[in-house]
């Protein structure tokens, strides 16, 4: 018998004709966070299914978190793979997988064959029957309950057999790169991982721009932000990520506009910036973490004068969430830690003490004709000058 | 040019212990508490480094003990000595402007049922004398009271203070946290009546990770690491051969060249000063003038109205290397409590800069530093928060 890993994904499944393509990028997700586990792992589709096949050492647990980690997984199933010898060879296997899996308990249990390979000699029905006779006699603790079992064992015959019993959940979602790409806006603050996160689980690849400030925000700010790239990384493969030097920018605007519209103008250069990248990248959209009234600049009057500069969608996939529901979420995927490091990022310098809170798009306009000498070099400057980082 | 003004946090080695750190390290491996010959090879840089440091502080070399540094020192202490002395009492006395290693030891006896009073300072950062002498119990165990103040460089007046607990009561402790101090400023810990005083290497040219605790022979203390009964059984686990052998050198060659290295860095230190003075609105914290007072390799500095984050930043674009108020605080957001102690007027509070230096600090260095700040300081405050 060989240790191997049954793939079930979900919505991959309801695809029509294209659904090849939706299985051959979760195959290559899978590959991809296989590549650098101890092991060697033979990933393949067989029959409107995905494999994982293990030889060689490798660690159980380090596999089963690494696939918890890929989108498009629903869950994952340890599986015993044996080939057909016969049913009274089936029968030992069987009885192998239940000690090994469960020991010697008490279990209610329910055999749930699928013969697909239909030359095999017995029907699903008398697999049931045969198997659970076999289990019994083998186990006499145990007793069958067809209806609510502890142990759902499911017996596959096809080419070759497959014996499981559990079934670990995955994260759902689509594989990455199975529904294009997107710009994030990535801040060193707790929100905007979360977005990249969210927007990463439904398939799309992800590129970030952070805007840096020194000698206001400090280079450890900076590689706070690529830590945390690397984190959202985990799940949703490589970003390339853009540090844009936004300093004399901001003090641009700090000196030629008025204070409490400070932010809000700033949020409309780095949006102008990062669809600028995004262009580039043939992104087919910005990503943030704002939520609805969180702060002054995301207030729905906010969201309306920054969403002015973009032609872009702005993807918010956090626009409804309580502080509380990102922490959680932030916690799960394991960025809260980084995030909650107290560096300052550039949008907390020189902040209002009462910024606006309800800005009108006509003021907001107005403001940065103030800029208009200016601003359009230091614009093009901050783009010349970003340094770009491959987080893997 | 790199210019690193960060002695204060940690220094460079110097090259000849760095190559005998290796030597140790590669050639007298063996574990100097093992039987055979090569083990009491190892085991001569022990012996000899206790006997050349204990030289140098007019003390007994069993009254050395090798730690991993000046935080373990000053645990081992507090700690040690609050638990061995207990029945006499739990009364402990301190600064406010002590080095984390020590508050966060007295906060920890506090939720043990411990009592600790924190002696306030004056307007330079020295303890208040008179304060002290009312501190103090009868149940009173040990008073501890740093040498040299790592963030504003200010020098206790150890022997003073010395004189005031023994007067008091002989049977209290004296400890001193020496890691600012040990081999820029002499030290006799007999002659000021210290029971305990702490030092780390990384802090005069030695390496990082070992450090160590004079203990005087009468001092009673319970040892915080329990093990194989290495340094008199004070302080168990494997001794950093290596890293002794590192500090004992490094010490040796502070202690050659003591008087001229503390005259050039103090002359560094004036004219640092009298730089400064052309940019308005500073402020030096403690006292500049008295050598008695205060140490040549720190200097702290505020720049009214300058975010010290922020200058700090600014200067390490030119390759600047300082810290804003101590380096140990960059890991939390907070005031430091040695400058909220000296009550700054206004505008000075988050606008502190500390510049430290060492022996290998130029003059040249100190000139770009002032022109550098003759350009930086006005930019940034054109930019303060409104």
């Amino acid at each position: 018998m060989k240790q191997s890993f049954l793939i079930k994904y979900g919505e991959i499944g309801l695809k029509g004709k294209n659904r090849y393509l939706f299985e051959d990028a979760l195959v290559r997700q899978i590959r991809y966070r296989l590549k650098n586990l101890s092991g060697a792992f033979h990933v393949h589709k067989a029959q409107g299914r995905i494999y994982v096949d293990c030889a060689e050492a490798y660690d159980f647990e380090e596999v089963v978190t690494g696939l918890q980690k890929v989108f498009g997984i629903v869950g994952v199933c340890p599986v015993y793979k044996t080939t057909d010898q016969g049913f009274d060879r089936l029968a030992e296997d069987v009885i192998a997988f239940v000690r090994e899996t469960y020991g010697m308990s008490n279990h209610t249990f329910k055999v749930e064959a699928r013969r697909s390979r239909k030359n095999y000699p017995l029907n699903s029905m008398e697999i049931n029957c045969d198997l659970g006779g076999v289990i019994l006699d083998a186990f006499p603790e145990m007793r069958v309950d067809v209806h609510n079992p502890d142990i759902m064992l499911h017996v596959e015959i096809r080419e070759d057999i497959y014996i499981y019993a559990k079934i670990i959940p995955g994260l759902g979602g689509m594989p990455v790169g199975t529904n294009g790409k997107a710009m994030l806006l990535l801040s060193g603050g707790i929100d905007s991982p979360v977005a990249g996160y969210l927007i990463a689980k439904r398939g799309v690849s992800l590129e970030a721009t952070y805007f840096h400030a020194p000698p206001y925000t400090s280079e450890r700010a900076k590689e706070k932000v690529v830590d945390l790239a690397r984190l959202i990384g985990a799940y949703a493969g490589p970003i390339k990520l853009n540090v844009v030097n936004f300093t004399d920018i901001q003090l641009e605007i700090y000196e030629k506009c008025p204070h409490e519209e400070l932010t809000i103008i700033m949020r409309r250069y780095m949006m102008r910036i990062a669809e600028h990248f995004a262009g580039e990248s043939k992104c087919l959209g910005l990503v943030t973490g704002e939520s609805i009234g969180q702060v002054a600049s995301q207030t729905m009057q906010s969201l309306l004068t920054t969403d002015a500069v973009c032609a872009l969608p702005v993807y918010r996939p956090l626009i409804g969430f309580d502080k509380r529901e990102i922490i959680e979420i932030a916690e799960k995927i394991d960025t809260y830690e980084t995030s909650i490091l107290p560096f300052e990022d550039c949008c907390t310098i020189f902040v209002a003490k009462h910024p606006v809170t309800k800005p009108r798009l006509e003021r907001i306009e107005k403001s940065e004709i103030y800029l208009e000498e200016t601003i359009d070099a230091l614009v093009e400057k901050a783009i010349q000058t970003t340094e770009v980082i491959h987080v893997r | 040019m790199e210019i690193y003004l960060d002695n204060a946090a940690t220094t460079q080695c110097y090259f000849e212990v760095a190559e005998l750190v290796l030597k140790v390290m590669c050639e007298d491996y063996a574990n100097p508490s093992s039987v055979h010959l090569k083990g009491m090879e190892a085991e001569r840089y022990v012996k000899d480094g206790k006997a050349k440091l204990a030289h140098r502080l007019k003390v007994e070399p069993k009254e050395i003990i090798f730690t991993s540094g000046g935080t373990e020192s000053d645990n081992l202490a507090i700690l040690g000595g609050a638990f061995a002395n207990q029945r006499r009492g739990k009364h402990l006395i301190t600064t406010v402007i002590e080095h984390s290693g020590i508050l966060k030891a007295m906060q920890h006896l506090e939720e043990v049922g411990f009592q600790v009073t924190y002696l306030p300072v004056d307007q330079d950062g020295i303890v208040d004398l008179q304060a002290l002498q009312e501190a103090l119990r009868l149940d009173t165990i040990l008073v501890s009271i740093m040498h040299v103040n790592n963030e504003i460089g200010t020098i206790q007046p150890l022997e003073q203070i010395g004189t005031i607990i023994k007067d008091y009561n002989k049977q209290i402790l004296f400890h001193s946290d020496g890691v600012q101090g040990f081999g820029k400023v002499p030290i006799y810990p007999k002659r000021v009546s210290l029971d305990l005083y702490s030092v780390s290497a990384h802090k005069f040219h030695g390496p990082k990770g070992i450090g160590f605790l004079y203990k005087n022979e009468k001092a009673k203390i319970l040892p915080i690491s329990y093990g194989g009964g290495q340094q008199g059984g004070f302080r168990a686990g494997t001794d950093n051969v290596p890293g002794i052998a590192g500090l004992v050198l490094a010490g040796e060659k502070m202690y050659q060249n003591m008087e001229v290295n503390k005259a050039h860095v103090w002359a560094l230190k004036q004219g640092f000063i009298a730089g400064l003075q052309k940019i308005e609105d500073v402020r030096f914290h403690g006292d500049c003038v008295d050598p008695d007072k205060s140490v040549g390799h720190i200097i702290s500095v505020g720049f009214k109205g300058v975010r010290s984050e922020v200058l700090l930043h600014a200067l390490e674009e030119k390759k600047i290397f300082v810290s804003a108020g101590s380096a140990c605080s960059s890991y939390s957001k907070k005031t430091s409590s040695v400058l909220a102690a000296l009550s700054l007027p206004e505008g000075y509070q988050e606008s502190t800069i500390r510049f430290s230096l060492s022996e290998f600090t130029t003059k040249e260095e100190i000139d770009v530093t002032l022109e550098t700040l003759y350009n930086v300081i006005p930019m940034l405050r054109k930019f303060i928060a409104r």
